[in-house]
């Protein structure tokens, strides 16, 4: 007798040979595990550098191009887009600019698959409302995109600061509703932390490049990231972390006055709605003494009983995420003055 | 006229060119995504001219092209098209060459070098040998020198000229990430400052070493280094121990406020968070 499943597993892929390469994707697409590791190149990470700090201190934006392979999200190339400005003609300009660049490399065979974009930003200032609309956009085209970010100012220090992040799949289901009410956030578990999902990265490199850059490498032994590592003054990085970060405890303090205002006027509005409740019982049971039908316990046309829009919480969550990566920051510039400062002190006694 | 292309001469022997990291990478993956049957793959660099006469090489792109025997096909729509994608991305950045993959000049090399002259006065050529022919990956630059006899130009001759390939930009990188073929996970500042730490410890043990080598008499002492010696050791700031422990304290003391800060930032954070949720439950 044959089996049921594999002659149902016969008749879908028979079903499939005539459908488009395109949704077989999309359907194999349903299944596929989730984002784990995103594999740089070697040579994106150098462009983006290059674009982000020929551009500084204005911030750019460019797109990634790659594949998408099981849990890993490979990407091999990218190119920047030119500063956007508010205008709907050089919009449509940027629009054709980006579909020229990627006929053009398609060309020279370079993976033409769009699988995110890479920003710059300044001092960790990225947890903005914009990069989640692009964000959606994105997501609304390819089923696995990624956001990399690369901060210039870090870079002066010595440290690479590239970061790659998506949304959260709970997170973007609330945001399509656009429902950030107490309520739902409570129901979905939902807090500040989890609307970013950092993804950690890879770095690849083609053999070939592998051969070059063993052959170049620079005989010092001591490079301008050493350099920069021990570089003494972190004061102006710092004082303009501190500085982002009173503006932003300012934000949150605006948020959560127009919350206690909304909270205020909730509990007026139940006090009332409380009050006229009992007149009416009051009134109903006058009524039923005098022998009258009672009247309706509830009045929608009566204005107290409208109910109120809660404000919306992802400003606060997303200002939230902002002061809480700027302590994470000043935590690891002062964690490095202190190693950098008990060095010094140990080569002056020495 | 003799003098004329004599001066070319000159200016020409006296250019040289400085190299972005990212330009190799560029040529190293155009290489790597070449069609089947091509044997080399070439491209257009774009840069900017320093005002030392250093001809800065910043990006580049590859141009398809077709050779045999004696012809070049070059794809000039590409080449524009993809130059007015660069140039609204970044205007600064103008022709200033061309590459090639391979060792050394070939003959349809002098056809691809007089289009780009059309392009660009003084083109320069930049060759990558991808091929590993000689053992080690040798990246040369050109420019050509027209031979001339009277007004008839006889021959065009490239002439190397320096190339400076001191990466800056990559060493900002890393070598460690740019080197290998797979890195798990980009290092973190700590783990940077630890490795940086590490190396300023080799290095000082370098010169104890070396010191006490010349004093006891196993090395012969060499004048330049003991001055390099002697000026790193004075350029070290003369204080007094108090003032400098003054400096210290108060930095320490400045950096350890801003942790607190941020701490109590922090808790104030969570503490905002639950109250939030205890809030809004009725």
């Amino acid at each position: 007798m044959a089996n049921p499943s594999s002659a149902a597993a016969v008749a879908a892929a028979a079903a499939a040979a005539p459908r488009s390469f395109l949704q077989v994707a999309a359907t194999e697409e349903q299944v596929a595990p989730p984002l784990r590791v995103v594999q740089i190149e070697g040579l994106v990470v150098l462009k983006i550098i290059k674009h982000c700090k020929e551009f500084a201190p204005s911030l750019v934006t460019g797109q990634l191009l790659g594949l998408d392979v099981g849990s890993v999200l490979e990407v091999t190339n990218c190119f920047p887009f030119p500063i956007r400005e508010d205008d709907e003609e050089i919009e449509a300009d940027g629009a054709n600019y980006q579909l020229e660049m990627m006929r053009c490399l398609r060309e020279v065979n370079v993976d033409n698959n769009t699988v995110g974009w890479y920003q710059s930003m300044l001092l960790g200032c990225f947890q903005t409302a914009e990069l989640i609309e692009t964000f959606m956009n994105y997501q609304e085209n390819i089923r696995r995109c990624v956001c990399i970010i690369y901060d210039p100012s870090r870079s002066n220090q010595g440290v690479l600061a590239l970061k790659a992040l998506k949304l959260c799949d709970s997170f973007m289901e609330l945001y399509r509703n656009n429902n950030f009410t107490g309520e739902k956030l409570r129901e979905k578990n939902l807090s500040w932390v989890d609307i970013f999902e950092e993804i950690p990265i890879k770095v690849s490199n083609s053999a070939l490049i592998s051969a070059f850059m063993t052959g170049l490498e620079a005989d010092t032994p001591v490079t301008q990231c050493d350099y920069d590592r021990l570089q003494l003054s972190t004061s102006p990085y710092l004082e303009r972390n501190v500085e982002f970060l009173i503006e932003c405890m300012d934000d949150l303090q605006v948020e959560q006055q127009r919350l206690q205002y909304h909270y205020r006027n909730l509990s007026r509005q139940q006090a009332q709605q409380q009050a006229w409740l009992q007149k009416r019982r009051a009134e109903n049971i006058a009524r039923k003494n005098a022998g009258e039908e009672p009247l309706p316990e509830e009045d929608p046309s009566n204005p107290i009983f409208k109910p109120l829009l809660e404000p919306s919480r992802l400003d606060s969550f997303l200002i939230t995420n902002q002061i809480a990566n700027y302590c994470n920051q000043i935590n690891a510039v002062a964690g490095q003055s202190f190693s950098r400062l008990y060095l010094t002190k140990a080569l002056h006694d020495n | 006229m003799a003098a004329s292309e004599h001066t070319v001469l000159q200016s020409s022997t006296s250019l040289s060119a400085k190299v972005h990291p990212l330009v190799i990478f560029n040529i190293c993956d155009c290489y790597v995504r070449r069609p089947d049957q091509a044997e080399r793959v070439i491209g257009t660099l774009l840069g900017s001219v320093l005002p030392d006469g250093t001809v800065d090489i910043r990006n580049s792109y590859a141009v398809p092209h077709n050779e045999s025997s004696d012809q070049v096909a070059l794809d000039i729509d590409y080449h524009h098209n993809m130059l007015l994608s660069h140039q609204k991305v970044n205007p600064k950045e103008v022709i200033v060459g061309w590459y090639s993959t391979g060792l050394g000049v070939t003959g349809g090399s002098a056809l691809i070098h007089e289009f780009y002259s059309s392009e660009v006065p003084n083109p320069i050529h930049l060759t990558v040998d991808t091929g590993f022919r000689n053992g080690d990956g040798t990246i040369k630059a050109y420019v050509s020198v027209n031979l001339s006899l009277g007004d008839r130009t006889l021959a065009a001759q490239f002439q190397e000229i320096p190339l400076d390939l001191r990466m800056v930009e990559a060493e900002r990188v890393g070598f460690d990430i740019l080197k290998t073929t797979m890195v798990d996970k980009i290092p973190s500042d700590l783990e940077g400052m630890e490795a940086s730490m590490q190396r300023l410890l080799a290095l000082i043990d370098d010169v104890y070493k070396y010191v006490d080598d010349v004093v006891e008499g196993r090395t012969a002492p060499d004048n330049t280094i003991g001055r390099f010696i002697a000026d790193t050791v004075a350029s070290l700031p003369k204080l007094s121990p108090t003032a400098f422990d003054k400096l210290v304290n108060d930095s320490l003391q400045d950096h350890l406020l801003l942790l607190y800060l941020s701490s109590i930032t922090r808790t104030q954070l969570s503490l905002a968070e639950k109250l939030n949720t205890a809030a809004q439950i009725p």
